[in-house]
């Protein structure tokens, strides 16, 4: 008996083990394949200059234009996403708590939302657009962006907001605080480490995304400082790059790539370092 | 730990028979109160009168009412939309139940603590300091003052003062039961609803719990949910038996446990002793 629960141990632990590991193994390995790839692209000069003449036939320049736009359009959907996310979510978790088949239909909806590929988002904020009136352009991509990525913020709000103990709810209404004030001064502080992860979550969807800034944002070699310009996008740089027959060229794609990876990690460190330092067991 | 409250605590309970005596007028009256969920009748037809300054224990087992009841009396359960309650509950000249009375008014005149204790997620300090600011009060000296009067109310003061910056869950449980007591006492409640407040907590911090409810009980009116029925039997001034949402017995602790009439009663002494 106790032979067999040793055997029972020791295989679970080499499934788990090696689903992890090896999960592990092939994150490396594509952060591997692209720095290779790409390495002898990326330069200060790619990071720091836009294309200049010639650079789709492996002329001088850099994607700083792309950079640029990329972090407006992340940075922009982020913020509205979360002005339309937050209080959708505490709306779900304060106001919805006794309305459990609602918040079940909302949160059903959200999923599905959530679900949805980013070229029908694409498809939908050039639809937008057009019927705005506008052309492609930075703001065109943001509010794309933004739509894409604010049911997951909802989402991951929610999901931070619905493991809040119902006794914290309680506990604080019974000290006579009054709906807004539990939202405001409780249920946020509370949630707030477990923001940062889903806003993470939320901008590395957003700043990767190439559908749907594929009609939306257009692409430029300008660095855009408008918001009605049209504005260039990392993901779509290494899309351009990657179909190009010149090596140099597919070179850069890579590189693209490396430096999208590079924004995400640095994005997703400082937040983790935020989120530490405010976290509940470290109040000042 | 803090000894001299207990201290005082244990000097209370020499004074505590001679008080007894007293009868007190009650400032809590229930009537006809009924709650249902669906078809389940949680609640039966309960009436009922809570003395002044005094220690009412509702006795029973789990699952019989006794939280239901106490969240009636602050309209907790309207948190809840399945439950459906009818009937009056008085404070002083006021329904409760059937007013349109400000309800985080009517929640502050009724300090709850809960099973567990429920820290908000702000500072040791911050926490008392909420209570009080939800009084309106403003002026920093003020608050300063106020918290530390309300954490030494709880005897939790000098465990503290020199970490009010950092956050409850530094504490041990108990004394985040107390911390959460001082922040309940911070809104000037008239009433504290304790729901089996022990029932988390080591024998030592239960033991502090205990004693600073007698000397709270000069202050306030004390409604103690618990199942332990020595506990009943250490603090109740007036006891409340339930079993299956119905009031079995109520009155003097020394005629209700001495004397239990029903066999209901008579059961669950033999098997909580
Ligand atoms: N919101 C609710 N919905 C349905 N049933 C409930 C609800 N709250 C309590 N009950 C039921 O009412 C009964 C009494 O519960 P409770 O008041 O918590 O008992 P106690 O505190 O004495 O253990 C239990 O059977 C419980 O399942
Ligand atoms: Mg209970």
């Amino acid at each position: 008996m106790n032979r067999r629960k040793k055997i029972e141990e020791t295989i679970f632990r080499i499934i788990t083990g090696f689903a992890s590991y090896s999960l592990i193994a092939i994150l490396g390995f594509i952060i591997l394949i692209i720095f290779i790839k790409g390495f002898n692209a990326l330069s200060l000069e790619m990071v720091f200059t836009p294309p200049r003449g010639g650079f789709y036939y492996g002329g001088e320049g850099g994607v700083l234009n792309a950079i640029v736009g990329s972090l407006y359009i992340a940075f922009g959907a982020t913020l509205i996403a979360i002005l339309l996310g937050m209080p959708a979510a505490l709306y779900l978790n304060v106001h919805l708590v006794c309305y459990k088949r609602t918040q079940n239909m909302i949160r059903y909806l959200l999923d599905a939302l959530w679900g949805i590929p980013s070229i029908v988002y694409g498809a939908f904020g050039f639809t937008l657009m057009l019927f705005l009136g506008m052309t492609a352009s930075l703001l065109a991509g943001i509010i794309t962006v933004a739509l894409l990525i604010t049911p997951i913020v909802i989402r991951t709000f929610d999901d931070v907001l619905s493991t809040i103990p119902k006794g914290l709810h309680e506990a604080s209404l019974a000290l006579g605080s009054t709906r807004t004030e539990m939202a405001f001064k409780v249920m946020l502080k509370q949630g707030f480490p477990g923001f940062t992860t889903a806003v993470l979550l939320a901008f590395g969807r957003g700043i990767g995304d190439a559908a749907s800034v594929l009609f939306t944002a257009g692409y430029t070699d300008l660095i855009p400082t408008n918001l009605d310009e049209p504005a260039a996008t990392l993901p779509l740089a290494v899309f351009f790059q990657l179909g190009s027959p010149i090596p140099e060229v597919r070179e850069r794609a890579y590189a693209s790539a490396a430096i999208l990876t590079i924004i995400v990690l640095i994005v997703s460190l400082t937040a983790r370092y935020f989120s530490k330092k405010y976290s509940r067991s470290n109040l000042q | 730990m803090n000894i001299k409250v207990s201290e005082t605590a244990t000097e209370q309970l020499v004074i505590a028979p001679e008080l007894k005596l007293k009868k007190q007028p009650s400032i809590l009256r229930i009537k006809n109160l009924n709650v249902f969920a669906g078809n389940h009748h949680i609640l039966k037809n309960i009436n009922l009168e809570i003395p002044k300054n005094r220690i009412t224990v509702l006795l029973g087992p789990s699952g019989c009412g006794k939280t239901t009841l106490l969240k009636s009396m602050n309209k907790l359960t309207d948190l809840y939309k399945e439950l459906k309650v009818s009937g009056q509950i008085y404070i002083e000249k006021d329904d409760i139940l059937n007013t349109n009375k400000n309800i985080p008014n009517i929640r502050q005149k009724m300090g709850l603590l809960s099973q567990k204790p429920y820290p908000l997620p702000v500072s040791i300090y911050k926490n008392v300091a909420y209570g009080i600011k939800l009084k309106g009060v403003r002026d920093k000296k003020l608050i300063d003052y106020n918290v530390e009067k309300k954490l030494k109310e709880v005897g939790l003061w000098d465990e503290v003062k020199d970490r009010l910056h950092l956050s409850p869950e530094s504490l041990s449980i108990g004394q985040q039961q107390r911390l959460c007591l001082a922040r309940g006492l911070a809104v000037k409640p008239h009433f504290i609803l304790a729901d089996e407040p022990t029932s988390a907590l080591d024998p030592v911090s239960s033991k502090i719990i205990e004693n600073l409810f007698r000397e709270l009980k000069k202050h306030y009116t004390i409604i103690l949910v618990t199942h332990v029925l020595r506990q009943a039997q250490r603090l109740a001034d007036n006891v409340v038996f339930m079993n299956y949402g119905e009031i079995i017995e109520q009155g003097n602790p020394e005629k209700v446990f001495k004397y239990p009439r029903s066999s209901q009663m008579k059961e669950y002494m033999v098997e909580g002793n």
